[in-house]
């Protein structure tokens, strides 16, 4: 098991969003965070990867708890946020070494594969202020395939992506759970992906609980 | 005892054993704030130095400690409130930031009415008086930090982090009168002239800790309503 | 590359690539500076006792209305939330981010400070000194609007609440600074005042990244 979650509370603005959430994402699963908008889901990822503490229960990283093992962890999780992360001033091969390095990698050689697998041949040295946003998320993407991490955790990834990038991206997201890594992520686009799918329905659990 | 001061960080029950010592504690404070004002600044000996001046002393010694204080406990309960995670360490802190800002506010003014006749001048930019009004420029960020922030919760922590910033400026006010050859008096200002073998200035400085305490208290009840 | 020579590189990069990030607080210094003989009047004399001053607290100024620049963009485009969630050692990272913000703000006032020093009648023995007490000061000022930043980079309408929550923390390194440049015009040693300074460089060194790093957290949990 990778990531454990015991026992999950949070509550924002006085608002209880989760409460009781139980779930263990293991290697080569695929879990998606169901939920209409404003129902925690963004909450809850930026809670999974550590960047909220705000809450009461516990999550593991294979058994210990995520604030110990924090280096480990931050080791093997790779999140991607709304914000794409990319200083738009830098070329994408900047942005993309500095974040390799900021991983404690030294993969620069392979920048230009994982632009590639984006459909960004050729744009390594172009400053991202010149790019669409769609290409600006497409780089950031291209972060997730350098950083070697386990589990990645994804929220909204296919947003700004067109059709192809869409199945592009969903090849990618069941290759990487059938090489032995996972991924949690939050889409509104109805996945098609040659993998099984797990669920966590916020709204489901919310309404469990009410009842 | 333990069990005890354990019992105590938790919200609800301080609010309660709070509520039930408020009006006693209010009746103790008033009671002796009224005895130390009118004995201090009415029925001691006149200073042999300063003659009727000194008075003031009453109000603006407690005052000051008070200020310096209040200002090592918000730092405590911000240290305790970030180590441990402890609820009621950050309401007591809350509490201390206009307290300890009164009180830094009250020991300048008072030091002020002091200077005129004493020193000639209501200021003087001296190692002293600066950290001082240092100390009242932190605590009054320490509030509007505080109530810049929307979310409680991280409105806390954020001012446990800069009350800890601001913490290495108290022993300089403390150290200051030792380290640079200023115009205020020296430690040795509590023992200030051949009175009574009593000297009241004992006990005044414990009756303005009442005023203190008793506000402070209110103001931790207050933020621990549950 | 080492993550701290990485963040060295990204951060200079994106400083020189705008370059109005970096001229403008250095025109600032340049414009307040010369307000103040506007203002008080082109007498020499009075000039020269006032120049000290003035410089450092407009550096001081300049150096905190630079601050902007060293963790907002990170913060909007997300960029501040992946350090967070780097498994390499934040404290190095954030001091390189302070030094590299430092070279571009701070140490350009050190170069400028004796050109206005001699604009504004200081006698030329305060010249060094002035700048030895930048030199080392500038620094402190960069680390504690860094930790003043970094509690308020989250908050929507912070406006001038910086100035507020760091200006007081300037004072000593400000009432310290002026005193080497006095020390030495009348023909004092200097060197304990620039010792005083030297400890709290390395007070802030050791303990501004730790603060730094904590209020980042709050800031990004937001």
């Amino acid at each position: 098991m990778m990531l454990t979650v015991n026992n999950l509370y949070c509550e924002r603005d006085e608002r209880v969003l989760f409460q009781n959430l139980d779930f263990a994402v293991g290697e080569g699963e695929i879990w998606q965070i169901q939920g209409s908008n404003g129902s925690g889901k963004t909450t809850l990822l930026r809670i999974l990867c550590g960047l909220n503490d705000d809450f009461s229960g516990e999550v593991l990283w294979q058994g210990e708890e995520q604030g110990k093992a924090r280096q480990a962890f931050n080791q093997h999780v790779f999140y991607l946020g709304h914000a794409p992360a990319i200083n738009k001033t830098l070329t994408a091969k900047e942005n993309l070494s500095w974040h390799c390095a900021s991983r404690g990698l030294t993969n620069s050689d392979q920048i230009k594969a994982a632009l590639n697998s984006f459909n960004l041949y050729g744009y390594e040295d172009m400053p991202c202020y010149l790019m669409s946003a769609g290409q600006q998320r497409r780089v950031s993407l291209a972060r997730m395939l350098l950083s070697q991490a386990k589990l990645w955790i994804l929220d909204e990834p296919f947003t700004a992506l067109d059709k192809q990038g869409v199945m592009e991206l969903e090849t990618l997201l069941a290759e990487h759970a059938r090489a032995g890594g996972a991924i949690i992520l939050t889409t509104h686009h109805s996945l098609q992906m040659n993998h099984p799918l797990q669920a966590v329905d916020l709204d489901l659990l919310a309404g469990l609980v009410a009842a | 005892m333990w069990q005890w001061l354990f019992k105590l960080s938790s919200p609800k029950w301080f609010y309660t054993i709070s509520g039930q010592l408020m009006p006693w504690l209010i009746a103790i404070t008033s009671i002796l704030l009224v005895i130390g004002l009118v004995w201090g600044l009415a029925f001691t000996p006149p200073d042999y130095q300063m003659g009727e001046n000194y008075r003031i002393a009453y109000i603006h010694v407690p005052a000051a400690s008070i200020a310096m204080g209040c200002y090592y406990m918000m730092a405590g309960m911000a240290a305790a409130f970030l180590i441990w995670r402890i609820k009621m360490a950050d309401m007591v802190a809350k509490a201390c930031a206009p307290v300890g800002m009164t009180f830094t506010a009250l020991a300048l003014f008072t030091g002020s009415v002091w200077g005129i006749p004493t020193w000639g001048t209501w200021w003087i930019w001296d190692a002293r008086l600066t950290s001082t009004l240092i100390m009242l420029f932190l605590f009054i960020g320490v509030m509007a930090l505080r109530s810049a922030y929307d979310s409680e919760a991280a409105g806390a922590k954020a001012c446990a982090v800069l009350s800890l910033v601001g913490v290495v400026n108290v022993p300089i006010i403390k150290y200051s009168v030792e380290w640079w050859n200023t115009l205020h008096q020296g430690a040795s200002s509590l023992s200030l002239s051949n009175t009574s073998a009593n000297p009241p200035e004992i006990w005044l400085p414990a009756f303005f800790c009442w005023l203190w305490f008793v506000w402070f208290l209110s103001d931790c009840h207050y933020f621990a309503y549950p | 590359m080492s993550i701290i020579a990485a963040t060295l590189r990204r951060e200079l990069l994106i400083a020189f690539r705008s370059p109005g990030e970096i001229i403008n607080p250095l025109m600032f210094f340049v414009i307040a500076v010369s307000l103040f003989p506007l203002g008080v009047g082109a007498n020499q004399e009075f000039l020269s006792e006032i120049a000290a001053g003035v410089i450092w607290v407009t550096a001081l100024l300049a150096v905190m209305l630079s601050m902007d620049s060293l963790f907002r963009a990170d913060y909007e485009d997300g960029s501040l939330e992946q350090l967070l969630l780097s498994p390499q050692p934040l404290y190095f990272v954030i001091l390189a981010k302070v030094a590299s913000h430092w070279l571009v703000s701070g140490l350009p006032l050190v170069i400028l400070a004796p050109i206005f020093a001699s604009m504004l009648s200081l006698p030329a023995e305060g010249i060094l000194p002035l700048m030895a007490a930048l030199l080392i000061g500038t620094p402190i000022l960069t680390m504690l609007g860094a930790v003043g930043m970094a509690l308020t980079v989250g908050l929507s309408k912070s406006g001038l609440l910086l100035a507020v929550l760091i200006l007081p923390l300037y004072i000593p390194v400000l009432v310290f600074g002026t005193g080497v440049v006095d020390s030495a015009l009348n023909s004092l040693a200097t060197s304990g005042l620039l010792a005083l300074l030297g400890a709290m460089l390395i007070l802030a060194l050791c303990l501004t990244p730790l603060a730094i790093i904590a209020a980042l957290r709050i800031s990004v949990s937001l």
